[in-house]
């Protein structure tokens, strides 16, 4: 077993490395320099960008430039800023609160409502529940994250102002952008949840069972719950990851703080490090919640034991 | 009749809709199906022939009637340069089809051919291929589609190119997944053992045994395509053109929400009515295509 969850470490951190050497290729190969966006490139001098090219260390070769990379990395460096000169690791976790504290809520909001939605959709089916549940799991799927977003505004603070606009300080500015994400994620897991647990319903041994005289209560609770969570947590490891991809778009929408901003301001400046930096932090945060997964696996289902993951829930999810 | 039912029971053989009710539901979901269909009829009309459904030429601006709220002249108002918004979305909508329909394409394409050949094959090429999709799965689609679109510059095919390169991971390891648990059937040993090649068993058999999860996560996947790449306009690295698309339209009104309401509000809805239809459409094909599920609702 701990062989096992070693060899998962180790293979989860050759990830981590080769998307953070893909990302730097992509963005080394891709045209557009950073320098366009720091200086007025007609209005310069060639010395000037040639010396301020040097200084950043961009005309380099490209092994080169990754061999400082990670050489930098492996002693905590993460580079500085090219448009503010900060270091790029502090900012990372000057910005990272508000962003957890909203990926939290709303990863809540979609467990709770999703789980719950969910199971009772499939024991009641067809009920007034079911045709709730399947609404949400449709509209989860199908309302543009930045369009439910600005509809909550519009509805809940701008006509009647229970809620501010924007800004991340505080429970209140939390409100909205959790909800907007919190119910979207909602949707995904009770789409999930629900076939699960149909699938789970009409096995065998969910009739013997009953057939046993157990109450309804217990068949379900106790016994195909449990069963039916399975493909479940797998979409909870994708929610997670989900999460931080929207708060890029809501951190946008509502004008809030945060590391989903930090990094589309940083992409569309072309401000290589922070973007390196940002995309590091959250392949690292991805790989470790797939880590949970599987391993909770073999402890949620005695059958797993982490060679035999469970199959990809693939298309359903998406 | 009777004996067979209870012979099936003996059997094991469970009956596979237990929960099934007759009457009303199936007719009601076939209401949602045509209004979907008729939905997407109208958007794809939109698309190849908008000068025939917009009321006004979209860049045709008036100043006389700059942010008009919705009225019958104006159904969905107007905007700040006075142009009709309902013509706006209706000439929006090609764009938004196309990245959908495209990115889908050449993902599908690109992540059924390295899941097919990781699966078919195993060993190193599948050890290979399925590290490399691991990568690429843990950098977020949209910061990726972001990245690479506001790399490339705004153009259209640049937008298909950054949308569709988060869509490969999810259909290389479904294809994968398929393959690996058609190839040892006993069918295919069968061909193998009459002497039919490798290629061929693989073309004959496996692929057309293994497409139907494809096809319905490819549907599923415009839905989903439509969303990121209207996003990715509403961030701001959009395609930009003098007809804004969607995601652009929805990001300028939002300068004027508390003014004019109605400038968000449409492009968000065709969004949203758009990718619904196309997740109507995708629920009832992965019924229809799942022969455990035929018959069901949902």
């Amino acid at each position: 077993m701990v062989r096992v969850v070693i060899g998962r470490i180790v293979s989860s951190l050759l990830v981590v490395v080769s998307s953070s050497v893909l990302v730097f290729v992509i963005m080394y190969l891709l045209p557009g320099d950073p320098i366009d966006s720091m200086v007025n490139v007609a209005a310069t001098p060639p010395e000037v960008i040639a010396s301020l090219r040097h200084q950043l260390g961009v005309d380099k070769p490209l092994p080169q430039q990754l061999a400082d990379y990670f050489g930098k990395l492996l002693r905590g460096d993460l580079g500085t800023s090219l448009l503010t000169s900060e270091p790029v690791l502090p900012k990372i976790a000057a910005q990272l609160p508000p962003t957890l504290e909203l990926a939290a809520v709303s990863l809540a909001i979609a467990l709770i409502v999703g789980l719950a939605l969910g199971v009772l959709s499939a024991i009641h089916r067809n009920g007034p529940i079911d045709w709730i549940a399947r609404f949400v799991g449709l509209l989860g799927i199908s309302m543009p994250n930045f369009w439910s977003g600005i509809l909550l505004l519009l509805v809940f603070s701008i006509r009647l102002g229970w809620f501010p606009a924007m800004g991340s300080d505080g429970w209140r500015t939390l409100a909205l952008p959790s909800l907007t994400l919190g119910l979207i994620g909602a949707g995904f897991l009770v789409r999930i949840v629900r076939n699960s647990m149909l699938e789970v319903m009409s096995e065998p041994y969910i009739v013997m069972l009953r057939a046993k005289g157990l109450t309804e209560r217990a068949v379900m609770y106790r016994h195909a719950l449990r069963n039916a969570l399975i493909p479940a947590i797998t979409v909870i490891g994708l929610l997670a990851g989900d999460m931080l991809a929207g708060t890029v778009v809501m951190e946008t929408v509502f004008a809030r703080q945060g590391i989903g901003r930090m990094i589309s301001d940083a992409i569309l400046s072309k401000d290589m490090p922070v973007v390196q930096g940002v995309i590091l932090f959250s392949a690292v945060v991805y790989v470790v919640i797939n880590l949970l997964v599987d391993l909770s696996y073999s402890w949620i289902d005695p059958r797993v034991r982490l060679r035999h993951r469970t199959a990809d829930t693939g298309g359903a999810i998406r | 009749m009777r004996e067979r039912l209870n012979l099936n029971i003996m059997l094991g053989k469970r009956e596979l809709r237990p929960y099934r009710t007759g009457g009303l539901r199936p007719r009601s979901y076939n209401v949602l199906l045509i209004a979907a269909a008729a939905a997407i009829a109208w958007f794809a009309g939109c698309a190849i022939a908008p000068d025939w459904l917009a009321p006004y030429p979209p860049t045709e601006m008036s100043s006389d009637s700059l942010m008009q709220p919705p009225s019958w002249a104006h159904p969905f108002g107007t905007d700040y340069f006075g142009r009709d918004v309902l013509s706006l979305v209706v000439y929006g909508s090609r764009d938004s089809l196309f990245i959908g329909v495209a990115s889908i394409l050449i993902g599908g394409l690109a992540g059924g051919a390295i899941g097919a050949i990781s699966g078919y094959i195993g060993g190193l090429t599948d050890a290979v291929f399925m590290r490399a999709v691991d990568v690429l799965m843990t950098i977020p689609g949209v910061l990726l589609a972001l990245a690479v679109a506001s790399a490339l510059g705004p153009s259209l095919f640049n937008m298909v190119a950054a949308v569709s390169l988060g869509t490969i991971p999810g259909f290389a390891r479904l294809m994968r997944g398929q393959t690996l648990g058609i190839k040892n059937r006993p069918y295919i040993v069968a061909s193998r053992s009459v002497g039919v090649t490798r290629f061929g068993i693989y073309w004959k058999h496996v692929l057309p045994n293994s497409l139907s999860p494809l096809v319905v996560m490819a549907t599923l996947g415009i839905g989903g395509s439509i969303l990121t790449g209207s996003g990715l306009s509403f961030l701001g690295v959009g395609v930009l053109k003098e007809i804004p698309d969607w995601g652009e339209l929805l990001s300028q009104g939002r300068s004027y929400l508390t003014v004019a309401w109605w400038i968000c509000t449409f492009p968000g809805l065709a969004i949203a009515l758009l990718v619904l239809s196309v997740n109507v459409i995708g629920d009832w094909l992965r019924d229809r295509l799942d022969p455990r599920r035929r018959g069901e609702a949902n």
